[in-house]
């Protein structure tokens, strides 16, 4: 593995995290991150939609006319959401998903990391390294939002992965529950992730 | 009054950033000043009023089971045909805009096209479609209360933001992780919209 594939790899996962540092995709990560089961769905299904629209528009890019990129873009992306949410519906006899989570699988589409990922390196790059850059970017997204849906669940329902952890003496805290939660526990994670990189904080 | 209900209730309960978290990039991303953050917030307001209607009139008559050929379902097609609408519709109203209106068009700037890929549009159309609106008017008034209460909650922020450059605030929390907690902390204000039954 020589240092540019590496770099690409795991630079998304803590250095350029897209959600703490870039900024992207923060619209439908929150409201999936209640339980660790919701959080882990997403996570995957991101991965796998950023991963395979990098590739395929990597190769497109040469033929896209830059005036109607970003329709093109949103076409492939849509695309790859509806093969997600397919698969996600063949399961549902099996493993049953909340309604509220399949909102969110949709709203991948406009999901910031996936168009952001493409505008910044699928169209600029062949198709192997955009597929780490894809895979890469979709883990970092993942790994912040099971931090948050671990702490969210462990306290608002003393529970991890539906699974009764804390003791039962322990009272349940429906703050952590609600949304609003979820933002300030990322703005935790964003002052701990600065406090380690003194070179992101800003002026 | 069945209007007014849900006309209150898309703007405070049902409140797009607090209650769903949609459109969160552009809302954290252009909230540094008031004057920026209202034009976008009007554009949105404007896009999902407009975007809205179209694909509930899409849905109810082209998408929906045995709606264009009797024993089909097109519903899985729904997203696609929905961010197609939304794009197609930026795209007309950002050169109506251009045309008719220079003054807003060079105010909203950059902002306009960005609005394709805003959350909080194709989730107004997700959450219409969700919802099963019995008219066209119960979706212009939907999408108008989400738009307002995009509206305000873009320009609360900004203020907010405004303010805060002149506190004390930690250096590791500068920036992005106090605008968070900031926002979560409004969203525990809104929150006591929620018990609220109209």
């Amino acid at each position: 593995m020589n240092a540019k594939i590496k770099e690409t790899l795991f630079n998304p996962i803590f250095k350029g995290n897209p959600i703490t540092v870039l900024v992207l995709g923060i619209c439908s990560s929150l409201a999936v991150t209640v339980t660790l089961k919701g959080a882990l769905v997403m996570a995957l299904s991101v991965m796998f939609v950023t991963g395979l629209s990098s590739v395929v528009l990597s190769i497109l890019r040469n033929t896209i006319p830059s005036r109607v990129r970003i329709i093109v873009q949103l076409v492939v992306v849509a695309m790859m959401v509806i093969l997600v949410d397919q698969i996600l519906k063949s399961f549902e006899a099996t493993y049953p998903i909340d309604k509220q989570l399949s909102v969110y699988i949709s709203l991948i589409i406009t999901n910031c990391i996936v168009m952001g990922r493409i505008e910044a390196f699928a169209l600029g790059n062949k198709p192997f390294p955009s597929f780490l850059d894809g895979i890469a970017n979709g883990a970092g997204y993942g790994l912040v939002l099971i931090v948050v849906a671990f702490f969210r669940e462990l306290l608002g329902s003393g529970t991890l992965f539906g699974l009764q952890v804390l003791p039962s003496c322990y009272v349940t805290n429906n703050l952590v529950i609600l949304p609003p939660f979820a933002l300030i526990l990322l703005g935790c994670i964003v002052w701990v992730q600065r406090s380690i990189q003194k070179d992101l904080q800003e002026k | 009054m069945e209007y007014l209900s849900l006309f209150v209730k898309s703007i405070f309960v049902d409140n797009m950033i607090f209650a769903y978290f949609l459109g969160m990039c552009s809302y954290l991303a252009v909230s540094k000043n008031v004057k920026t953050a209202s034009g976008l917030g009007v554009a949105v307001m404007f896009v999902l009023l407009v975007t809205t209607p179209v694909n509930y009139l899409l849905n109810k008559y082209v998408l929906g089971p045995d709606a264009l050929i009797d024993g089909v379902d097109l519903s899985f097609l729904s997203v696609i045909i929905f961010i197609a609408v939304i794009a197609a519709i930026v795209q007309i109203v950002e050169m109506v805009v251009e045309k008719f209106a220079p003054a807003l068009y060079s105010a909203l700037g950059i902002f306009l096209p960005l609005i394709a890929v805003n959350c909080a549009i194709l989730g107004g159309s997700l959450f219409m479609q969700q919802k099963e609106f019995a008219g066209v008017g119960e979706s212009c008034v939907y999408a108008l209360g989400s738009g307002i209460g995009w509206f305000l909650a873009i320009v609360a922020l900004a203020a907010i933001r405004e303010k805060m450059a002149y506190s004390n605030v930690p250096a590791a929390l500068k920036g992005l992780g106090i605008t968070f907690i900031t926002v979560g902390l409004m969203g525990m204000a809104f929150m006591t919209f929620m018990g609220i039954s109209l």
